[in-house]
């Protein structure tokens, strides 16, 4: 009760269908070639058109190969899937940033830097990592194609309330300890079905004290904790995120938008459904060893005695022993978890006067342009060329392997991404989940490091 | 696919695993597609499960098993964790499976079953517990899933639970209509909203 999910999604209740869902208005939906293009179809047989396609923005960010974007993709596939995305928005008459276009890049990553992501709003997209854009405080979930539909169709989606649930951590993060090590101690703690049906607030000092782009990456992770979506009160440190993006409001509309979203926070009386607190002080730098994000450790620690047999064999790893000094193949940097200017920083901070180990393939991955051109400008570019790293172009890559980038049968990949799924970078590959910081760490020294040893 | 479902009697295929997600019932590598060809995710679903890596049908997983088959599919609690992707609904109704039973489904595609007219039953640890023992005594043992009376019953052993499903979507179900044709059924109501205070505040 009184919780600021409640309130934005009150805000946006349409319809109550007895014994039923709730028909939710949503402002804001984001479309990837994946998962769009049976609900077009759809449309297309029914002989429906958008209702608002001026709430609707579409870029491919799947499929994109991560070299070579000014030439047509290779895989005919992939670019059938890409092509069939513009000729849709074209048609429906909806937003497009394509591959190339300045403004393209992983959907979640995008949607925060251009202001389209916005305090209060309701945004959902074809995509389980929808519950990024809660970074900026809004309710923001994944939806099936299904849903995707409804909301092109009717910008409304028929949900069921879920319950309330507050996370919070207090203290302040040790050295080396990242956003995505919060995230993966928090998985490891209440399992990756820990939070399902629940949408879940961070809050605590913690949180409090989190950049943007370490909130966009806690709040990414939501979903691996079974939660639908995971969001955070906006503050000073969001309204400064937000204030002159492309699409955030201006002049006036700022001030009073502003305003408003002062008042978006959980009131001091509220009453969650659950509630959770963590001390920043039991979190170290964390590294995964199974078949799912929440099968996760600190980095010193050894892998459990109770560890599923299959997972265990399809990492081939034994229970008890340690990670660190494990010999490595591939360090995946990027996806929206962790492709963020911030992650590249963290990198390039462990990089910076090492070279890159001869037994390691690394791909480094921006995710969106914007990124991209801000690591040139920086000159993080520099600094990563001479320790043997070299920048491709943004996309969601190695995460799930839909382009080329994928790790190949038995390799050991110590990844930014989000999923260590078997197969899921690559069918056979082996992911080991971990901070831009671990894997900068392991780049270098060709094996399992703690990236504590290697900083300041 | 609309169709409409009432009561279900049917062997099932046991698949007593924890935490199956939607990597699995199928890799990202079968969502390149542009159509919605059920067939083809039917026959991909459990892909690299289900084949070897040269191809060739992996005799030890149990939908390479003749003993057992059926309109039901069990699974262990967990089921359908991580990716939105709708092709997972899409593949496990492609493969025939109209039911799929576990003790805890992930949100996002417990959803998209309904939305692909396969019901996903909830039941207790133990009820799961019960039907993977009776399946391991008997392969041939029949599940009855009444959607009407929101019931399952092992009909070997004779054991029933209930289970829930809000009336709306039971509705959808038994009369073979979903949420689009409610939604654009709504547009006045969507207007109004539209037009509220409420819409102000977002600064679309």
């Amino acid at each position: 009760m009184n919780t600021l999910f409640d309130k934005i999604w009150d805000a946006h209740v349409v319809n109550l269908i007895e014994d039923g869902p709730t028909q939710l208005y949503i402002d804001r939906l984001y479309c990837h070639e994946v998962t769009s293009p049976q609900a077009f179809d759809s449309m297309r047989k029914r002989g429906v058109k958008c209702l608002r396609p001026q709430n609707i923005f579409c870029m491919p960010d799947h499929n994109t190969p991560t070299v070579n974007q000014d030439k047509p993709i290779q895989d005919p596939v992939s670019k059938k899937q890409v092509d069939t995305l513009q000729a849709n928005a074209k048609e429906f008459g909806l937003s497009h940033f394509g591959m190339m276009d300045q403004r393209n890049g992983i959907i979640h990553v995008v949607g925060p830097e251009r202001g389209l992501s916005l305090p209060g709003m309701t945004i959902v997209c074809g995509d389980s990592h929808t519950s990024t854009h809660g970074a900026m405080g809004a309710v923001a979930f994944g939806i099936g194609t299904s849903e995707v539909e409804m909301v092109l169709s009717s910008q409304c989606i028929l949900q069921q309330k879920p319950l309330s649930m507050r996370v919070r951590v207090e203290g302040e993060l040790g050295k080396g300890v990242s956003a995505k090590d919060v995230a993966l101690y928090i998985m490891k703690e209440i399992t990756t079905s820990g939070a399902t049906g629940y949408f879940i607030e961070y809050a605590g000092q913690v949180i409090r004290s989190m950049s943007m782009e370490g909130r966009l990456t806690l709040c990414n992770l939501s979903i691996e904790m079974g939660a639908r979506g995971g969001f955070i009160a906006p503050d000073q440190t969001t309204f400064n995120y937000l204030k002159g993006r492309e699409f955030a409001p201006k002049g006036e509309a700022w001030d009073k938008a502003v305003e408003y979203w002062k008042t978006l926070r959980s009131g001091e009386d509220a009453v969650f459904d659950k509630e959770i607190v963590f001390d920043a002080a039991d979190i170290e730098p964390m590294i995964t060893y199974g078949t799912n994000p929440g099968m996760g450790m600190g980095i010193t620690e050894s892998i459990p005695k109770d560890t599923a047999e299959k997972s265990l064999k399809y990492m081939d790893f034994k229970a008890g022993e340690k990670l660190l000094g494990k010999k490595i193949d591939y360090v995946f940097l990027g996806a929206c978890t962790n492709g963020r200017i911030e992650d590249f920083r963290a990198f390039a901070s462990i990089a910076c006067g090492r070279h890159k180990a001869d037994n390691v393939i690394a791909w480094l991955v921006p995710g969106s342009w914007m990124v991209y051109n801000q690591i040139k400008e920086e000159g993080l570019d520099k600094v990563l060329e001479e320790a043997g790293f070299e920048i491709r172009q943004p996309g969601c890559s190695a995460c799930l392997a839909m382009n080329d980038d994928k790790i190949p049968a038995g390799k050991y990949a110590v990844s930014t991404s989000n999923r260590n799924f078997e197969g899921r970078q690559g069918p056979g590959s082996r992911t080991l989940l971990a901070s831009p910081l671990t894997a900068a760490a392991a780049a270098v020294s060709g094996v399992i490091t703690d990236p504590r040893t290697l900083m300041q | 696919m609309k169709r409409k479902f009432d009561v279900i009697q049917s062997t099932c295929v046991p698949l007593p695993l924890e935490n199956i997600d939607t990597d699995q019932i199928i890799p990202a590598r079968f969502l390149k597609t542009t159509t919605n060809e059920l067939k083809f995710f039917g026959d991909n679903l459990f892909c690299d499960w289900r084949r070897n890596p040269d191809g060739s049908p992996n005799e030890s997983f149990v939908l390479n098993n003749p003993l057992y088959g059926g309109e039901i599919l069990v699974a262990g609690k967990n089921f359908g964790s991580g990716s939105s992707r709708e092709h997972a609904a899409w593949a496990i109704a492609g493969y025939g499976f109209r039911v799929v039973i576990s003790s805890f489904f992930a949100d996002i595609h417990k959803n998209n079953e309904l939305n692909n007219f396969v019901l996903p039953v909830e039941v207790s640890p133990e009820f799961l517990q019960s039907i993977f023992d009776e399946v391991a005594k008997d392969p041939k043992t029949e599940l009855r899933i009444d959607l009407p009376a929101q019931k399952v019953t092992i009909l070997s052993n004779g054991l029933c639970e209930s289970f829930k499903i809000n009336g709306y979507k039971k509705y959808c179900l038994m009369n073979g209509m979903d949420d689009i044709d409610y939604l654009l059924s709504q547009k006045a109501k969507i207007e109004q909203w539209e037009s509220s205070e409420n819409n102000k505040l977002c600064w679309k």
